[in-house]
């Protein structure tokens, strides 16, 4: 595994995503209000290009007719059945125990390219108890995507020893050699 | 409002029953004719029944040749239909069966009535008749409210008239009705059952005037029996969908005479399908089979079972629960099927809880 450029900032915008390909595994990288956002491309339903799905609110309710959307909440519906797993835990919003999406981590380091390592920033320490994460970085105008730490699996269901294994860097470095300000990165 | 995630709600009493305890959870009292009911109406109804053609609410869901109907051993002399006498009731099933509780299940079709106000007369007559020649008669019967679903105001002015008395534990809900019970209509029906703490008793049958079927009229009795299944199904679908258990999170809901090994395998569509499709109704915030496992309750005859037992015991397992049986006998009703047979093939203490406890937990019988 190693560290990949997947993209210059700026390439992927608000609302936008890249599908790249790292080391033979499809992984999504989305860009959502200032943050960067990391996803296996395949749904753990059924192994369908989950990356492809539509990008929705989170919508919650209590009652009959209550239809509460959270801004704060991104998820992705997979093409094939619609099964929705949030993009920043990779948890399914149907059954969070039970099943998930593995993520990346993304961060945005400042712009030292030593800061690589995968001792990184912001959003690890939110998400590295429930799925695998790639701190992204942004390095001389480059999205840069870290595979060194860990193999990919697939897909993580119910296993709580796999939570913290493969942990893989994505790192966005600033076209303009400064530093995203939305959430951790 | 709270997340309802981790109470459950039919929660089984501790102390609830012992194993040998039995609760009959479907018995059925049969209003004899309307004139049995008339020291509980108004002149202006009884002169109207006397005078015209108007003879009250047929029995359509059960036909009387229908070998369904009656079993052999309940007929009674006269033409009386067979359920419609207390004594021998007591003889032939409180007493038989040696039973602490008779759950009483008065399906008089109020629901097939369409003047409104011969509805609401005649269902207050059948509860005040089954209050005075019923329930003061034995105190091990519970029984059922009567109301006329078709009319969900008056269905709850009704259940709050009579639902303190102790004797009412359940209000009657035909299983066929002219919309889904969930639907927004019903609400002031489930805020009455809510209101007196009560169960929702959903029923084989009802006569709401649309057809038995989701595809139209069918020809034959046989398809219309068969078939009622599929509306049971409709209903768990609609109540769960519609949030009927997430404006009551206390609500309990016992399935009368609908079968029980379809539920397993209903449950995996119902929860597969919510996956896909929840953002419709984001206030079913858990999987629909937690939902029914946690409110709903059915009564184990007819059993539709394999003629393996060891297929009839894993169709129970698929159920995924061993709280939602509840033990009856549907008399005077008659079945192909024996509901010992459901006993004899689960672990004794599964069996206690089908005999007894959920009972007792689902109508709260102490």
């Amino acid at each position: 595994m190693a560290r990949h450029v997947v993209a210059q900032v700026g390439e992927i915008p608000p609302g936008g995503r890249k599908v790249v390909d790292l080391d033979g595994h499809s992984v999504g990288v989305f860009h959502v209000e200032g943050e960067y956002f990391a996803l296996l491309n395949w749904c753990p339903h059924q192994g369908a290009r989950l990356c492809e799905g539509r990008l929705w609110s989170g919508l919650e309710g209590d009652v009959p007719g209550d239809y509460r959307t959270r801004t704060d909440r991104t998820v992705i519906a997979c093409m094939y059945h619609g099964w929705e797993f949030d993009l920043r835990t990779g948890r399914s919003v149907c059954e969070p125990e039970r099943l998930r999406v593995r993520t990346y981590e993304v961060t945005v380091e400042p712009d030292h390219p030593s800061d690589q390592d995968g001792s990184t920033l912001g959003r690890l320490s939110r998400t590295n108890a429930t799925a695998h994460t790639f701190p992204v970085t942004v390095e001389h105008g480059n999205i840069v995507v870290d595979l060194r730490r860990t193999p990919i699996s697939a897909t993580v269901l119910g296993t709580p020893g796999a939570r913290s294994e493969g942990n893989i860097d994505i790192t966005l470095i600033p076209v303009e050699g400064s530093i995203h300000s939305g959430g951790a990165i | 409002m709270t997340s309802t995630a981790d109470t459950l709600r039919i929660a089984t009493r501790p102390h609830a029953g012992n194993a040998t305890e039995l609760i009959d959870g479907d018995v059925h009292n049969i209003v004899p004719d309307t004139q049995a009911l008339f020291p509980y109406l108004s002149e202006h109804w009884r002169e109207h029944i006397t005078n015209t053609l108007f003879k009250g609410a047929p029995e359509t869901s059960y036909p009387r040749w229908a070998p369904t109907t009656e079993r052999p051993g309940s007929e009674l002399p006269n033409w009386r239909p067979a359920g419609s006498d207390l004594s021998v009731i007591k003889r032939d099933v409180l007493d038989a069966d040696g039973l602490s509780f008779a759950v009483l299940c008065c399906t008089y079709a109020i629901d097939s009535l369409h003047n409104p106000d011969a509805a609401v007369a005649l269902a207050r007559a059948v509860n005040d008749w089954q209050i005075a020649e019923w329930l003061d008669k034995d105190e091990r019967l519970r029984a059922t409210v009567v109301v006329p679903t078709q009319l969900p105001a008056e269905a709850a002015r009704e259940i709050d008239r009579v639902g303190c008395h102790p004797g009412f534990v359940q209000v009657g809900l035909p299983v066929r009705s002219s919309v889904p019970y969930g639907s927004r209509l019903h609400a002031p029906l489930w805020e009455a059952i809510s209101r007196n703490s009560l169960v929702g008793a959903i029923h084989f049958g009802g006569a709401p005037g649309t057809p038995p079927t989701p595809s139209g009229w069918p020809s034959y009795y046989l398809e219309e029996h068969v078939g009622m299944a599929q509306v049971f199904q409709t209903q768990v679908v609609s109540l769960v969908t519609e949030g009927v258990f997430d404006l009551h999170p206390d609500l309990r809901v016992v399935l009368l005479e609908a079968g029980v090994t379809w539920m397993g395998p209903f449950l995996w569509r119902f929860d597969k399908e919510w996956r896909n499709l929840r953002r419709l109704v984001p206030w079913v915030k858990r999987a629909p089979s937690a939902y029914v496992r946690d409110h709903i309750r059915l009564t184990i005859q007819p059993v539709d079972a394999p003629p393996s037992d060891v297929h009839l015991r894993q169709a129970i397992e698929q159920i995924g629960s061993d709280e939602m049986l509840v033990y009856a006998s549907d008399y005077p009703h008659r079945h192909a099927s024996e509901p010992s047979r459901v006993l004899s093939v689960v672990t004794e203490s599964h069996a206690a809880r089908i005999r007894s406890a959920n009972a007792r937990a689902l109508w709260r019988l102490a």
